[in-house]
């Protein structure tokens, strides 16, 4: 076992395998490979197969303007463990096509339309290419670089309205429509034809003719209004009686503009943004972009301030999955009662965190070489009973109550199956993942921060259910608060930070990709900076969002009351999806 | 007049009665029925929700206020609180939710979002607050307001409540109410009550162009 370590963490020279068909990445601050789009799908089927490039964790577009290039970039990784395998193909910008890798990696599906729609990249026999975050019609490819929104002030932040000169101005005062839209010159409304939004019904699989019952099939949509969607999520099923034949998740009703955003605003402008992607675990979105934008200035945060991050992401996964148990009784009909009890001990660590960041769930909590505030001896003696006393017993308590229950049972056993080959297919993550018997986690395959020092073990069940969704949430706590009580041990003394704190960083050019192991499952961070203070390209892989992809395969067959259940059991938060 | 002369019926009680009997206005003993038992609907949005289930929850106690009984069919809710931010392509359905709720309904932006815009505003895909659709009685500030404000908003909509009179509301009058147009989704979010303006500017833009193309050519 002992040589297989290194072996795992070689990344195979291209070059040597695929000469004339790929060639190193050499610019300054990038790695990776670029590769011909007419190879890519060879390219990638042979490390799949051969190399035990099995994850397709990443894709995503870049629009480098000056250049006049698109770039779509991959990272493959091995669900054995290891660092990121990263491919980028290369395409003019007046012709962005590339192979599509969904009949490769069914993972891709999603982030491959989110390409298209945002930056109008094509992707050739994708089965499905629609819109997914905006809607059909929408004018223009927004992430582009040469694409204005209707409130475009200037290019970058702190825009001169504001700073240093400081006449501000409302958006709405400068748009001609007084509001925050825009539409195509000569443009009439009441010519104006709605494009085929009908498309979702036709994609739907329906009962086949051949069957001789002649059941009639039934389209049932469910959402953006509902409440059990866990937001503004809609779910169009089609049904045979009770039983799902079909089911396509349609998103983009919290679209914020995220990573549009995140491009004018400066470097440290975009923590507080991060803590609005998965609402409920700022910390840990942080944690991923801090690690990003640290990767590419080269620093490390002192010793007292990693582990403060561990503390605080561990807290945040507690807290997130025991509202995740409780929310996920809810939808089983257990109204409110496993969730009231959940939100009691969210609140809890929700005092911890007002206390060191000044709010209850916006944290803006990390800085770039370490965090903004330090844990006074009383917070941290407070850690120490939480984690200590209170939180493992209300841990057993759940256990006690709800492991055993006949009809959480009745309900969740045997449901919603994924099996590990769909799931690594489908580029699920975290709890989703090691539910269907894959023990794969970040903090152990890739380790970051000080994870590799701390002894926790990686939480794995089998049968791919929801319930052993629900039992993987109540293991990973246990596992959180086994870290945490090293942590709170261990925590040395010293300083909370690498250097001054800055207002505005120097971040040399470069692409870097930083992940944790998020709550939900791999978060993402991939920046690319060109030496300016603003992120040239600023796009998060979003676990909840990959992860319902997975939500087809778990619903196909199951009742069409299991399919709340189902997704609950994924744990979405609708900021991170849409974003 | 001050609101304690307002509510008190100027009849005597007879002594006999008193404790037993009280004499109020029709119109305050309904203000009072309705400002304590608002129904807000089950809807959330963006991350403003979670504080909503968090004042929902028991260490804040939404239930000491009448308002425990979230509702999530629009039908059979009074008070519609827009809890985050409000996207192009969600708000032809929250409109067509305010549409459907029974009357008397109000609405309450929670968050800098639902009020304005917020950290999102300059967003191509977001609305600069839901009261360009929809007439907002209460905002609370707050990104997001703490389960202490948005208590706060709510007992200032009770209060908003207690004082309306049932002569000049225009849900007592007679005949139906409009509905709000619901918008429409084209190139870019389309308000239907702003169809001539939408026309007027980009037919000025795209005679600015045509002339800027001809002096181009020139
Ligand atoms: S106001 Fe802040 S917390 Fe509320 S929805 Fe908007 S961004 Fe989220």
């Amino acid at each position: 076992m002992s040589e297989a370590v290194p072996r795992i963490a070689q990344i195979p020279n291209l070059v040597d395998l695929f000469p004339d068909k790929v060639q190193p990445d050499t610019r300054p601050g990038y790695q990776g490979y670029l590769v011909g789009r007419e190879h890519l799908l060879e390219v990638v089927q042979r490390l799949r197969d051969e190399y035990g490039y099995d994850y397709l964790s990443s894709v995503t577009g870049v629009d480098y303007l000056p250049e006049g290039k698109m770039e779509v970039v991959y990272h493959l990784y091995k669900t054995l463990g290891g660092p990121a395998l990263v491919l980028k193909v290369q395409m003019p910008r007046e012709d962005p096509r590339v192979p599509s890798l969904v009949p490769l990696y069914r993972g891709a599906e999603f982030q491959e339309r989110e390409a298209w729609d945002l930056l109008g990249i094509r992707f050739e026999g994708h089965p499905d290419l629609r819109r997914i975050l905006m809607w059909e019609g929408f004018a223009g490819f927004p992430l582009r670089k040469d694409w204005r929104e209707p409130y475009f002030e200037e290019e970058a932040k702190p825009f001169k309205s504001r700073w240093p000169e400081g006449f501000v101005f409302r958006a709405e005062d400068r748009n001609p429509f007084g509001d925050n839209v825009q539409y195509p010159p000569g443009f009439d409304p009441e010519t104006w034809t709605p494009p085929d939004d009908e498309a979702i019904y036709r994609v739907l699989k329906r009962a086949s003719e051949e069957d001789d019952l002649h059941a009639d099939t039934l389209v049932v949509n469910l959402g953006p209004q509902h409440p059990s969607t866990h937001g503004v999520f809609r779910m169009v099923v089609s049904l045979s009686e009770e039983t799902i034949l079909d089911l396509k998740p349609v998103m983009g009703y919290l679209h914020r503009n995220h990573e549009k955003i995140g491009e004018r605003n400066t470097f440290l402008q975009n923590m507080p943004f991060t803590d609005r992607l998965d609402y409920l675990c700022s910390m840990s979105n942080n944690f991923g972009y801090a690690l990003a934008v640290e990767k590419l200035m080269g620093v490390k945060p002192p010793e007292r301030a990693e582990y403060i991050r561990v503390m605080m992401a561990e807290l945040t996964r507690f807290l997130n999955h025991i509202f995740a148990i409780g929310f996920l009784l809810n939808d089983l009909g257990a109204y409110f009662t496993p969730a009231l009890y959940a939100i009691e001990e969210r609140e809890l660590i929700l005092d911890i965190f007002e206390a060191v960041s000044g709010s209850r769930m916006m944290c803006n909590y990390f800085r770039f070489g370490g965090v903004a505030r330090d844990v006074s001896p009383d917070i941290l003696e407070k850690v120490r009973r939480l984690v200590y006393d209170r939180l493992p017993r209300k841990v057993d308590e759940m256990d006690e109550f709800l492991t055993r229950n006949e009809i959480v049972r009745e309900r969740c056993e045997g449901v919603g199956v994924l099996t590990a080959e769909q799931a690594i297919a489908n580029s699920a993550s975290g709890p989703v993942l090691r539910a269907s018997g894959v023990p794969y986690d970040v903090r152990r395959a890739e380790p970051y921060s000080i994870y590799d020092r701390l002894e926790f073990d990686v939480a794995v069940r089998y049968h791919g259910d929801i319930y052993d969704r629900y039992l993987i949430r109540l293991d990973e706590m246990r596992q959180s608060l086994r870290i945490l009580q090293q942590v709170v041990r261990d925590i040395p003394e010293g300083p909370i930070m690498t250097g001054k704190p800055q207002y505005q960083v120097r971040v040399p050019p470069g692409e870097a990709y930083g992940r944790v192991e998020g709550p939900k499952g791999e978060l993402g961070f991939y920046v690319v900076s060109n030496g300016k203070p603003n992120p040239w390209r600023y796009h998060v892989r979003a676990p909840s969002f990959i992860n319902l992809t997975s939500l087809v395969d778990m619903a196909r067959g199951a009742k069409v009351a299991d399919v709340v259940a189902i997704l609950g059991s994924i744990d979405i938060v609708l900021g991170e999806v849409d974003r | 007049m001050n609101e304690n002369e307002m509510t008190s019926p100027g009849y005597e009680i007879p002594p006999e009665l008193r404790h037993q009997v009280t004499i109020t206005t029709l119109e305050r003993i309904y203000n009072w029925g309705r400002a304590n038992s608002l129904w807000p609907m089950m809807f959330g949005l963006a991350c403003c929700a979670i504080e909503m289930i968090a004042t929902a929850a028991s260490r804040y106690d939404l239930a000491r206020f009448g308002m425990e009984v979230m509702r999530p069919s629009p039908r059979q809710s009074d008070v519609l609180i827009v809890s985050g931010t409000v996207t192009k392509k969600m708000v032809p359905q929250i409109v067509r939710l305010y549409n459907q709720m029974a009357e008397p309904r109000y609405v309450i932006a929670m968050g800098a979002c639902a009020s304005g815009g917020g950290p999102f505003k300059e967003g191509y895909n977001v609305v600069s607050g839901i009261d360009k659709f929809i007439p907002v009685d209460v905002y609370i500030p707050g990104c997001p307001p703490t389960p202490q404000a948005l208590l706060n908003g709510l007992i200032a909509l009770q209060k908003k409540i207690k004082r309306q009179s049932l002569r000049d509301l225009p849900w007592y009058q007679k005949g139906p109410a409009e509905p709000i147009p619901v918008p429409v989704l084209g190139p870019d979010l389309m308000d239907p009550r702003k169809f001539a303006l939408i026309r007027e500017v980009t037919h000025r833009q795209a005679v600015q162009d045509q002339q800027e193309g001809e002096v181009a050519h020139e």
